[in-house]
């Protein structure tokens, strides 16, 4: 059985699952039975600045019969009281002293206000503070949450103000709603933050109304945008993960990551840990499914890591990050192309249409006897037998096939269309290591053609 | 018996609509396949695979006009259409999962467009071109349709008192109720086809007047009633028909005995023993001269009835009716064994001398196919084994006289949305023929 258990930044938890701060771990109660449904720990809601929530607040994005596949949300912090949140926070912790239970928060921007709030948290016990430098509507306008987030010498300031009064680890929560979030993780790392977390959410409008024209959700006639998160924002979220766990700075800092931003299963899990996070934190997943997701969360790493024999989470934690590259320094000799299973092709013709009208067009219909034919059957064709046992068969001209994984992408079975590594034909090279050596090919498509002439190069 | 009180109609159409829920799941199931094999097995060609995104994306009048275009008679097909052997047979998803419940999706999105009162299909401009059509079923319907489309005058004759055809008269309504046929012919004739009911060729419809009034005539008179078995009593028999018949139009007076035999094995046979199962028969059991491996009747309808309980006889051949004066009380019969195959491939059965044996019985049904066309004789026009011959272009040896539907199945098993299809590529040899005579 893998050891899932966690230390983060001197925080302990059972395993590396915690609630994100947000709905989930909104109330004692609450983060009471995830803890009973063995959720390794909780931040709680942001608590802080006084605020007033509004109805509508959440938004859904769905897709393709597929409910919620990202939630977007005007949300503010807690509006529940300040006193009832540390009461509660103070309860929770006496009653699961091995679970991580991190209180996050916000308050206006000066000294004395994180001061205050700083020495409030700790008075609960709690093991940690999390500084949200994310919340993207609300609270930014009033200075807060991403208007802190997005200025990495605020970040700086705010967090040494903190860590001036802190004794329990700092973590900063980043906003993704910056071009490049290294800038802000350095500004944190510099202020002295003992851990970082990121993502927060996007920002985001979810839907308009067809019927009226409104924002949907509509808030009294009006709507706007909020933070989007679930498992349509994991791809954004995982780079942001790698560019923050990759950068020199940070990795000199040695400050833990916590992901999220998507995670909705192991196998998700698994991908953060492989980029660099120390641990996890959920919140979509939880909204959509309940406490309950812990079960397969939990179980499904702690299988995985069995059937690798991983023991535990360090021995994998950022193994990928080696494997990151910029795009000049990939091979561009690497050849791979599509091969089609037969024996699993359903001859859905989606890989066809999919390369033919938007790729390559390297895709043919064969018939029985092998030869190439058109799409299209005779009018007078019909029956299941006729449209089924001589159905066409799409096969790959690998001479022609580029390689761009399209038809993989779209192909509805799983395993049916393999990318197939092929023997490089020509030397491994580098954009870098070319335009370093032949610099005419980079602004002369002249020089490019001779060059593919050398290095026998068709592309058609 | 009485079966007033019998709730719900035993006879109801069995398959529920589709909820806008279970609709919306079952399309986004749907692959979307490009050169899909449904509607390669559809033998009207709908695109099935946009029909279904479109009721995903909630594009419900899209949806029903993409059936519309490829098939008039959608409503019905919908209901009616041996899909398993059709599209939903041919379902990529079928061979190790579920089938996409093509016909149901179709349902769903004709029901819409009706319940809505859309009018989805208009007429095309006049062309000044006449077109008689003697028949209202499948072909004679959807012929109409197509031809109203392309701006032709229509004028439907037909010797029943309502339109349809067996959609009307012949397809139980477990399968369509009378309704959705009738709903369907009142689409054709809004989009300006004259009905004309009770008008039969060859009694009060004269067929050189008919040629001498329209440019072209497109035969689509179906089948006939079931042909003579040729055995003692035969009188006492019950025509499956005409029992279906009753059914869809007055079913309380439909008189279904208690020991009930049905004499075939095809889809009507199993339609009739149905019937009688839920019309309270005690037992039902079907005779069939071959074995289950010879039956005309499609596996799915041939699984249905078995789950109905009715019960089969193979190898038996009916020799004459048992009876005490009008009442049957037994039915005489041979047992066969398998000899030859004929020419269709299927084994011959032949007769054991001295096997003779009574089956008791009060009521006997037959359901062995219907009579081939009577009328090509009296209008000289050729046949091929009793049923209509047409060229490629549906085109009789009569020149601008052309026929579709069950009256052409010379080969293959007749179906509602061949005969569509059938009427819908008449139409446009129709049209096509009719463009060259105006040198347009
Ligand atoms: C009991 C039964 C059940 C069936 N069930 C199904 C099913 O579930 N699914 C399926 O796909 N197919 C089914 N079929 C087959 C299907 O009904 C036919 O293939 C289809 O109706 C053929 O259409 P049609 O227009 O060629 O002929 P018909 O529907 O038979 O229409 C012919 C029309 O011509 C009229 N007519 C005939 N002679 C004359 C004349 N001399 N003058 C004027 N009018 C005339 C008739 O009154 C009738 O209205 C079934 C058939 C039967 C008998
Ligand atoms: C409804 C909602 C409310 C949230 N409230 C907060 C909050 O108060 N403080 C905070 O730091 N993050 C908040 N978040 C962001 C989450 O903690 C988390 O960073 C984000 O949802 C990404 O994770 P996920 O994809 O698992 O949902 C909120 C998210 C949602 C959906
Ligand atoms: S997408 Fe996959 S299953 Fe569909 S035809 Fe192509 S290879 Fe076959
Ligand atoms: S008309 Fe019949 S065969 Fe064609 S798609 Fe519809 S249900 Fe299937
Ligand atoms: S074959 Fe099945 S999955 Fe493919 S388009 Fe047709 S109904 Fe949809």
């Amino acid at each position: 059985m893998a050891d899932l258990s966690t230390v983060f930044a001197g925080i302990k938890s059972p395993n590396p699952f915690w609630l994100a701060s947000a709905p989930p771990s909104n109330s004692g109660e609450q983060v009471h039975r995830a803890f009973e449904a063995g959720w390794g720990g909780a931040v709680w809601k942001t608590i802080g600045a006084p605020v007033l929530n509004v109805s509508n607040r959440y938004g859904a994005f769905h897709y393709g019969g597929q409910k919620m596949v990202g939630i977007n949300n005007v949300e503010l912090i807690s509006d529940r009281p300040l006193d009832v949140n540390l009461r509660e926070i103070a309860e929770v912790k006496r009653a699961w002293p091995d679970r991580a239970l991190i209180v996050s928060a916000m308050v206006e921007s000066n000294p004395d206000a994180w001061r205050q709030i700083v020495r409030q948290i700790e008075d609960t016990g709690a093991d940690g503070i999390e500084l949200n430098y994310g919340c993207p509507h609300g609270m930014s306008e009033r200075g807060m949450g991403s208007a802190v987030g997005q200025v990495p010498e605020y970040c700086e300031q705010i967090t040494s103000w903190v860590k001036n009064v802190a004794t329990i680890p700092v973590i900063v929560k980043l906003t993704p709603n910056i071009t490049n979030i290294v800038g802000p993780a350095r500004g944190a790392v510099a202020g002295g933050a003992d851990a970082i977390s990121l993502i927060n959410t996007l920002n985001s409008i979810t839907a308009v109304n067809l019927d009226n024209f409104e924002i949907s959700p509509n808030i009294g006639g009006k709507g706007g945008h909020g933070g989007f998160a679930g498992p349509a924002v994991k791809p954004i979220a995982l780079n942001m993960l790698a560019a923050v766990a990759s950068d020199e700075v940070i990795v000199r800092s040695g400050v833990p990551i916590s992901g999220m931003g998507g995670i909705s299963a192991w196998r998700d899990a698994a991908e953060f840990v492989l980029l660099g996070a120390s641990s996890l934190q959920v919140c979509t997943a939880v909204m959509h499914y309940g406490f309950r997701i812990i079960d397969d969360l939990c179980d499904g790493l702690s299988n995985w890591m069995d059937s690798k024999q991983i023991e535990s989470l360090n021995d994998i934690r950022g193994k990928s990050l080696s494997r990151l590259s910029a795009f000049q320094d990939l091979d561009l000799a690497f050849r791979a192309v599509a091969r089609i299973d037969q024996e699993k092709c359903i001859q859905c013709n989606l890989c066809y249409v999919a390369c033919n009208d938007t790729a390559h067009q390297c895709i043919d219909l064969h018939n029985a006897i092998g030869q190439v034919v058109p799409p299209g059957h005779d009018v007078r064709s019909n029956g299941k037998k006729e449209a089924t046992v001589n159905r066409p068969r799409p096969v790959v001209r690998e001479d022609d096939c580029v390689g761009c994984r399209l038809c993989h992408n779209v192909c509805p079975v799983e395993g049916c269309i393999e990318m197939v590594e092929l023997p490089p034909s020509r030397p491994a090279v580098t954009w870098s290591e070319l335009s370093h050596v032949r610099p005419d090919i980079t602004q002369d498509w002249d020089a490019m053609k001779r060059y593919r002439e050398e290095t026998g190069i068709h592309i058609h | 018996m009485d079966r007033e009180e019998v709730r719900p109609d035993p006879l109801a159409e069995l398959l529920p609509a589709l909820s806008d829920h279970e609709a919306t799941l079952e399309a986004n199931r749907c692959l979307f396949c490009f050169d899909a094999p449904c509607t390669h097995a559809c033998p009207t060609h709908i695109d099935v695979p946009n029909f279904i995104k479109k009721i995903a994306t909630g594009n419900l009048i899209g949806s029903a006009s993409t059936i519309l275009k490829s098939n008039l008679l959608g409503a019905t097909c919908a209901r009616v259409c041996p899909v398993q052997e059709l599209c939903e047979g041919a379902c990529v998803l079928g061979a190790e999962h579920r089938p996409i419940t093509v016909g149901r999706l179709q349902r769903y999105s004709m029901d819409f467009a009706s319940d809505k009162g859309l009018e989805l299909i208009r007429p095309g401009n006049p062309t000044g071109k006449r077109v008689a059509i003697v028949g209202s079923g499948a072909a004679g319907l959807s012929c109409a349709g197509e031809l109203r489309k392309l701006g032709h005058e229509v004028v439907v004759f037909d010797k029943r008192g309502l339109p349809g055809g067996l959609s009307t008269y012949g397809i139980i309504k477990l399968r369509e109720p009378i309704e959705v046929a009738l709903a369907e012919a009142d689409m054709i004739s809004s989009l300006g086809a004259h009905f004309e009911y009770e008008r039969e060729l060859g009694q009060n419809l004269d067929f050189k007047e008919l040629q001498a009034e329209f440019d072209a005539i497109f035969l689509a008179v179906g089948l006939g009633w079931t042909p003579r078995l040729g055995i003692p009593g035969e009188e006492l028999i019950v025509d499956g028909l005409a029992m279906i018949e009753q059914s869809k139009t007055d079913e309380k007076r439909v008189v279904v005995g208690d020991k009930v035999l049905v004499i075939g094995a095809g889809n009507t046979a199993v339609d009739c023993a149905t019937i009688a199962k839920r019309l309270g028969a005690r037992a039902v059991t079907m005779v069939y001269r071959r074995t289950e491996c010879e039956m005309s009747a499609y596996d799915h309808e041939y699984d249905f009835v078995k789950a109905e309980g009715v019960r089969f006889k193979f190898l038996t051949q009916p020799v004459a009716v048992l009876h005490d004066g009008e009442k049957v009380v037994g039915l005489e019969c041979r047992s066969m064994q398998l000899g030859e195959l004929d020419e269709s491939g299927r084994a011959t059965p032949v007769p054991i001398e001295g096997s003779e044996f009574i089956i008791e019985t009060d009521q006997i049904i037959k359901a062995i196919g219907q009579e081939k066309p009577a009328l090509a004789a009296l209008l000289g026009i050729d046949t091929i084994r009793g049923f209509l011959k047409v060229n490629e272009e549906f085109e009789t040896n009569l020149p601008n006289v052309f026929a579709g539907g069950d009256c052409i199945r010379a080969t293959g098993s007749a179906s509602t949305v061949m005969a569509v299809q059938d009427g819908k590529m008449a139409a446009d040899s129709i049209h096509k023929k009719l463009s060259l005579s105006s040198g347009g």
